[in-house]
């Protein structure tokens, strides 16, 4: 069981609120991603989940019992913190049992447990190393091993990845996915990378300055971002934002189109500009247009092999279905 | 320093360094070394000067003041390094509490190193330790007790204890520096992992402190083997305070007697090395990784 409810919870250091009065409820088993640029209390909120800090007014309910003034231990979360947070003079075996030793298990439960958790993550030929031997993705899998034995009723991750490459942050990108089908837990995952938030959420929660922008399933904020800020987040490349009379003509103050929903057309189209820098990635190239008399640049995805080279005219047209409409304040207009 | 180039330039270059430490650790030792196989008495005419075998070193291990100065050395240095250790790691967690003041509270903990270890000790001798006048006495006698002499008394007691308030800035300094460098993240994971304050202790906070504590050891019984000046001020070796270094420093001045000082002064030289050679056995092995 792991259902988390935070109600009218506020964080302030000294005098300056850092989360204001915020409401939001965590469904067991779900995998609930916080997004937000950086500085804006992703981290500040997980800990005060966690119990790591102390909540100014408010309170945190877990499991339908209030868990405001528990300390973390008794809380039944499990962290795992964006340096490891490992303990570096530990073997990895003993790293991942200390809290299992710290409860007192015994020790036959805790040799089983910890093989167990070794075999899940692949850790079986490194139990005996330091985590100082270990290559950052072992030390990553050695941190969310030391959280899976406790059988906790939430995992809390702090920008877990952002230490890793590319290519092994997708790797375990898919281990944690995979992780969390097995186990069935909920999991609190923080992000500034929303290529991780849109993969493995089955829930988001856009935050800005501690406020919840808007709160879905990727999909519900890909579709209908409920303002511009989360319009701008979501979504990659950038959301096109444009004002003026060609947002008049849609009956708005601002429209938002998506780089993938406007299509290169030889003759015509909607808008014309001329090709500024392109980026081949193989399977798509993002055009970055200019002078279309819309906004600075637009951006726009075409096929890997459209040929079209710097300062060529070229010409667009926009799908209608797909356009968003913000009003002056900058929310959507449905 | 990777290309074999480097190295010998490396090599070359640290040379003078290397001839001038040498020269200043060989010359006195040899020297030393040469004078104990003499008899040498530069103040005495009538004594005349010659070779005494290994007369000097006998005369020097059979005397009945050896063996107990050895064990005198022994327990003032390693009363002084459980001391200063123990205190010095509850002070650095102390000190590294936000606090209001820290700046100058800091600066009053290292205070005692930089007085001059023949200043403290009178200070310590004549307004703490001194059993008529002594703030200590004072103390005792507001509670009804009757002063300690405390430097007839538990001289080597008294000693320590001086020795240790000198010191305890030193350990306190590096431990503290060492606790500061402990990752946030690493206690925070404990304390989620359910370890309370005094298991976060034993298993995060000690082993991070484990090098810090190594240093602290090894460099305090370098200088404590060779305390001298506390003694000298205090006790002038009476009482049974009387630890190596100051036997040879008597049997040199007192009697005048170079030789057996310096046969004195190899004993000394072993003591530090079987000294040196245990605590690299027990702490030593924290300095590797
Ligand atoms: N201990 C603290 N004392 C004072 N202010 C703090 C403290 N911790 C965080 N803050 C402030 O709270 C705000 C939110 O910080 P937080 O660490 O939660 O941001 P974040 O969303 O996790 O950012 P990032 O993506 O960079 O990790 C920041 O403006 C930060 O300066
Ligand atoms: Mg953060």
């Amino acid at each position: 069981m792991g259902r988390i409810q935070l109600k009218d919870v506020t964080k302030s250091f000294g005098d300056v609120q850092v989360i204001p009065p915020l409401n939001l409820t965590i469904e067991d088993g779900e995998f609930t991603v916080f997004v937000g640029p950086s500085g804006c209390g992703k981290s500040t909120l997980l800990r005060l989940i966690a119990g790591l800090e102390d909540i100014t007014s408010g309170h945190i309910e877990i499991d339908g019992t209030d868990a405001t003034d528990v300390p973390p231990a008794k809380r039944g979360l499990a962290m795992v913190f964006q340096s490891y947070a490992l303990y570096p003079h530990m073997s990895v075996r003993k790293n991942i049992a200390f809290p299992l030793r710290m409860a007192r298990m015994d020790k036959a439960e805790i040799d089983r447990r910890v093989e167990g958790a070794a075999q899940v993550l692949n850790l079986t030929d490194y139990l005996d190393r330091r985590p100082g031997q270990l290559s950052g993705g072992q030390r990553q899998r050695v941190a969310i091993g030391r959280a899976i034995v406790r059988e906790p009723a939430a995992f809390l991750f702090d920008e877990p990845l952002s230490n890793l490459d590319a290519a092994l942050r997708v790797g375990m990108r898919l281990e944690i996915s995979e992780l969390h089908k097995r186990l069935d837990t909920t999991m609190i995952y923080v992000t500034h990378d929303q290529v991780e938030a849109m993969t493995m959420a089955d829930k988001i929660v856009v935050l800005r300055a501690g406020h919840i922008e808007q709160v879905g399933s990727p999909l519900e904020l890909y579709r209908a971002p409920r303002n511009l800020f989360v319009a701008g987040f979501i979504g990659s490349p950038k959301m096109n934002l444009i004002e003026g009379p060609e947002a008049a003509r849609h009956g708005a103050h601002t429209i938002g189109v998506r780089p993938e929903h406007i299509s290169v057309v030889p003759e015509g189209g909607v808008w014309t500009g001329r090709v500024g820098v392109a980026e081949h990635l193989g399977s798509d190239t993002f055009f970055h247009i200019h002078d279309t008399g819309l906004a600075d640049t637009i951006t726009v995805r075409a096929d890997g092999e459209v040929a079209l080279s710097h300062g060529d005219q070229i010409h667009l047209s926009p799908r209608d279905d797909v356009i968003h409409r913000f009003d002056a304040q900058g929310l959507r207009i449905a | 320093m990777a290309t074999r180039h480097s190295r010998s330039a490396a090599r070359l270059m640290m040379a003078p360094a290397v001839v001038l430490l040498l020269g200043w650790m060989l010359v006195p030792l040899i020297m030393t070394l040469y004078f104990s196989f003499r008899n040498y008495f530069p103040l005495r005419p009538d004594r005349v000067p010659g070779w005494a075998g290994f007369s000097n070193y006998e005369r020097f291990i059979t005397s009945s003041s050896f063996w107990p100065s050895v064990q005198t050395t022994l327990v003032i240095v390693g009363g002084v390094l459980v001391i200063t250790v123990l205190l010095g790691i509850l002070l650095a967690m102390l000190l590294d509490q936000p606090m209001w003041g820290q700046g100058v509270v800091r600066i009053l903990v290292i205070a005692p190193f930089f007085v001059m270890p023949t200043v403290s000790a009178l200070v310590w001798k004549n307004m703490f330790m001194d059993p008529t006048n002594g703030l200590l006495a004072h103390l005792w006698r507001v509670f009804g007790a009757e002063p300690v002499a405390w430097l007839s008394q538990v001289p080597t007691g008294s000693i320590v204890m001086i020795v240790s308030w000198q010191w305890l800035p030193f350990a306190t300094l590096i431990l503290l520096t060492a606790i500061q460098s402990l990752d946030g993240e690493q206690l925070e994971a404990a304390e989620m992992d359910g370890a309370p304050p005094l298991k976060r202790f034993w298993f995060i906070i000690l082993p991070h402190l484990a090098r810090a504590i190594t240093i602290v050891i090894l460099i305090q019984t370098i200088f404590l083997l060779s305390i001298f000046a506390e003694i000298f001020v205090t006790t002038g070796g009476a009482f049974g305070t009387r630890t190596l270094t100051y036997l040879i420093f008597q049997r040199v001045l007192e009697s005048q007697n170079v030789g057996l000082g310096s046969a004195g002064g190899v004993y000394a030289i072993i003591l530090a090395n079987i000294v040196a050679l245990f605590l690299m056995r027990i702490v030593g092995k924290n300095l590797d990784a």
